[in-house]
């Protein structure tokens, strides 16, 4: 078996809630593995600490303890729980891809561009970028006449696509999914599993969670169920 | 990636300053004005780095010394301690040796500012073409021809019409004067560019075309950008990393998306939760 993209051992985290001095557990233990071209789904009920998981390993969260080893395009491993701030940027940049079900954008972006942007920050020609960005567009069902306009008006299902587009342009090494096809029609939904499993294909390596069982049977290599973490005083006699 | 600019334990105080001003004041203390002499302790020990190409947002409350740790960057006011470098390709430059001859060159070439108040950025006695010509003629430029072309290309770009050129900037609005300010700050194509609350004041939509500009002209032309604001949403477009400031200190630093979604310090606590 082939060295794993990432492995992630101990993953936990903890909100200290300075206000209420509360210390709030999201994620508790989580271990997993992921290997290029496979699709890991996350399972597990509200409050297991699901999208933690995924905000932890692209560091919008800082992670209260675990190991979160990355191995780059290069061959070098790096914790991404330890990297630096310019590090992270990096691999944001070039390897890994989050998808969540919010999109921040700025009013005046056509959607084009907004999709093809990520290809420019890593050096890709605008004329290729807007003609790939299309073809992912047109993939997703997203009707040409809206291409031009900013999606700041679009419908959630819409900005979804236009999100989904986006995190899909690099081509990832990487690419982390946080219910992606939840407000999408049926024919919509099933356009996007092509997508992820043409990027499979292609060696990016997945971890994500589904808003239905149905896509996590079709589309995961491999689950891992996450328990809702024990109560706080219960953590806190096991680190006693 | 190059660095392009280096701070390190940058303070300044207002005042004649007392052994005791530094512990007497700050976040703990709840206050940055020292009991003891009334020195105010604007700036103290601010480090950060800044690469090339790279937008850092410095966010706080009024008060909190942000505004001054980038008018003291840009000679504005002299720093009471610490060091700053500057990296410009091959050459690299200790901001705060710096004789005033050499500071102004930098200013003038090197550095663009844009101040929340277009007063501060803007000669009003002259009309919008003339305050980029002015600038144009600092650093170097001196065909007149050549400067008008400029300075109608710079104002097409930041998207004032051609046709107020010659006019006064006193009678433009708020937004357009900020886009005639930024316009002046690029005019020389700096690398690195301050931008103090460039967007405060002004009403939604001149805001948001205001951020889209900066950002279209950061992907274009790859400039390095402190941005000092203390509104989050302006954060979170702008920048991909921050620091957060209270009296005078940084609080906390980070990846801009962490600051926002998991705010470590009780303050950025409740900043982030006054606003979301």
């Amino acid at each position: 078996m082939q060295t794993p993209i990432l492995q992630v051992t101990g993953y936990e985290k903890y909100f200290a809630l300075h206000e209420q001095n509360k210390l709030i557990p999201s994620a508790h233990q989580v271990n997993l593995t992921v290997h290029a071209g496979q699709l890991v789904a996350l399972i597990g009920p509200t409050g297991a600490g699901k999208s933690s998981v995924l905000k932890g390993i692209y560091r919008t969260y800082l992670p209260s303890s675990g190991r979160i080893l990355y191995r780059d395009a290069a061959g070098h491993e790096i914790d991404l729980a330890q990297a630096n701030e310019h590090q992270v940027l990096a691999l944001r940049r070039h390897e890994i891809g989050f998808v969540t079900q919010f999109l921040h954008c700025l009013p005046r972006q056509a959607t084009l561009d907004v999709v093809a942007n990520p290809l420019l920050a890593v050096g890709g020609g605008r004329k290729e970028a807007r003609l790939r960005a299309g073809e992912l567009l047109s993939a997703m069902n997203l009707p040409e006449r809206l291409w031009s306009v900013s999606p700041a008006t679009f419908s959630g299902g819409e900005r979804q696509r236009v999100n989904l587009a986006r995190g899909l342009i690099t081509r990832p090494r990487l690419l982390l999914l946080d219910e992606p096809t939840a407000s999408l029609d049926p024919a919509t939904a099933e356009r996007v599993i092509e997508l992820i499993e043409n990027l499979k294909a292609g060696g990016t390596a997945v971890l994500a969670i589904f808003h239905h069982p149905e896509t996590t049977r079709r589309l995961a290599d491999q689950v891992v169920e996450l328990a809702a973490p024990p109560a706080i005083e219960e953590i806190l006699k096991e680190i006693a | 990636m190059n660095k392009i600019l280096e701070v390190r334990n940058l303070s300044r105080i207002y005042g004649k300053g007392c052994a005791l001003c530094i512990e007497s004041t700050g976040p703990e203390a709840d206050t940055n004005l020292c009991p003891h002499c009334g020195s105010v302790v604007a700036v103290h020990d601010v480090s950060f780095d800044l690469f090339e190409g790279e937008i850092l947002g410095v966010m706080g409350e009024s008060g909190s010394g942000k505004s001054t740790v980038v008018k003291n960057l840009y000679f504005d006011q002299a720093a009471t301690s610490g060091q700053a470098i500057f990296y410009d390709a091959a050459r690299q430059y200790d901001l705060f040796s710096l004789n005033s001859a050499q500071q102004r060159w930098l200013r003038n070439h090197r550095f663009g500012m844009v101040y929340q108040n277009p007063h501060l950025g803007l000669n009003f006695n002259i009309t919008a073409g003339g305050n980029i010509a002015e600038r144009l003629l600092m650093s170097d430029l001196m065909d007149y021809g050549a400067i008008r072309d400029r300075a109608k290309t710079l104002l097409a770009r930041t998207e004032v019409l051609l046709s107020r050129v010659d006019d006064l900037p006193k009678h433009f609005s708020g937004g357009m004067q900020q886009r005639v300010q930024i316009a002046k700050a690029l005019a020389t194509q700096p690398p690195l560019l301050f931008l103090d609350e460039v967007t405060t004041g002004l009403d939604l939509s001149v805001q948001a075309r205001i951020l889209d500009l900066i950002l279209e002209i950061q992907q274009e032309l790859k400039t390095a950008m402190v941005v000092v604001t203390h509104d989050l949403g302006v954060i979170r477009l702008l920048t991909g990393r921050a620091i957060v400031m209270k009296y005078g200190r940084v609080i906390e630093s980070g990846l801009t998306d962490q600051i926002l979604e998991d705010p470590q310090h009780a303050y950025t606590q409740r900043l982030v939760a006054s606003v979301l």
